[in-house]
């Protein structure tokens, strides 16, 4: 049974990792990204140092259960975005 | 909300291997309920992105010999009132669909998220549940 999503990029309905140069970390399902920015649903946010998390402990508690969304929908500027990785490889 | 006659072939390829449906809360509180036993159930949606393997992934790994006792699905987009419940019985962890949570005495065990799941084979999928079943089901 195959996708229904045609034309979109290639981590279209892929849970990702964004990063970006500030302190704030997303991880959202990908509904589309291009060069000029990353569109993703069902989003957590977390600032470096939140609840004592830093980046890092926050994503690899992410990439146990997932996440608790706290936006339907976001739209990152690229410019703004250090990388974009699956959840899963975290 | 998906068309059911577009649904009805994604529900079929969980109950031909013996899922029982779990069309309403109560379906699912009675099936949550009892808790002897391992069970595994399965949060289906329509979304290729990750159900396109989620399915397939759970059929091959009931060819295990050792699995669950028991196999429940709902389905989310669909149902809302059993997903609803059934996210309930497990809140622990976020709502996630596709999804896969397996219990032993009505206790969960393990759970498999939506991001376990998409990009990933069938095989790796069915491995995942394969792990959890000899580990839990033995």
């Amino acid at each position: 049974m195959g996708t229904f999503h045609q034309n979109k990029s290639e981590l279209h309905g892929i849970t990702v990792v964004v990063d970006t140069a500030g302190p704030e970390i997303y991880v959202g399902r990908c509904d589309d990204m291009d060069d000029t920015r990353v569109i993703l649903l069902d989003v957590d946010v977390h600032r470096d140092g939140d609840n004592g998390s830093s980046k890092d402990e926050y994503v690899r508690k992410a990439a146990q259960f997932g996440v608790w969304k706290k936006h339907d929908q976001l739209v990152l500027d690229r410019a703004q975005v250090t990388s974009v990785r699956r959840l899963s490889e975290f | 909300m998906y068309s059911p006659l577009l649904v009805k072939p994604m529900r079929d390829e969980l109950t031909a291997v013996g899922f029982e449906e779990l069309m309403s809360a109560d379906d699912v509180d009675r099936w949550v309920g009892n808790q002897e036993g391992t069970a595994l159930l399965v949060i289906n949606s329509v979304c290729g992105c990750a159900a396109g393997t989620a399915r397939p992934g759970v059929r091959l790994a009931l060819d295990n010999a050792t699995k669950p006792d028991r196999l429940g699905t709902v389905f989310a987009g669909q149902e809302a009132e059993a997903t609803a419940q059934a996210r309930a019985a497990i809140p622990q962890v976020p709502p996630s669909s596709p999804s896969m949570a397996l219990f032993k005495n009505g206790e969960l065990v393990h759970f498999v998220p939506r991001h376990r799941i998409e990009g990933h084979s069938v095989e790796q999928v069915a491995a995942n549940l394969v792990n959890a079943f000899e580990e839990h089901c033995a």
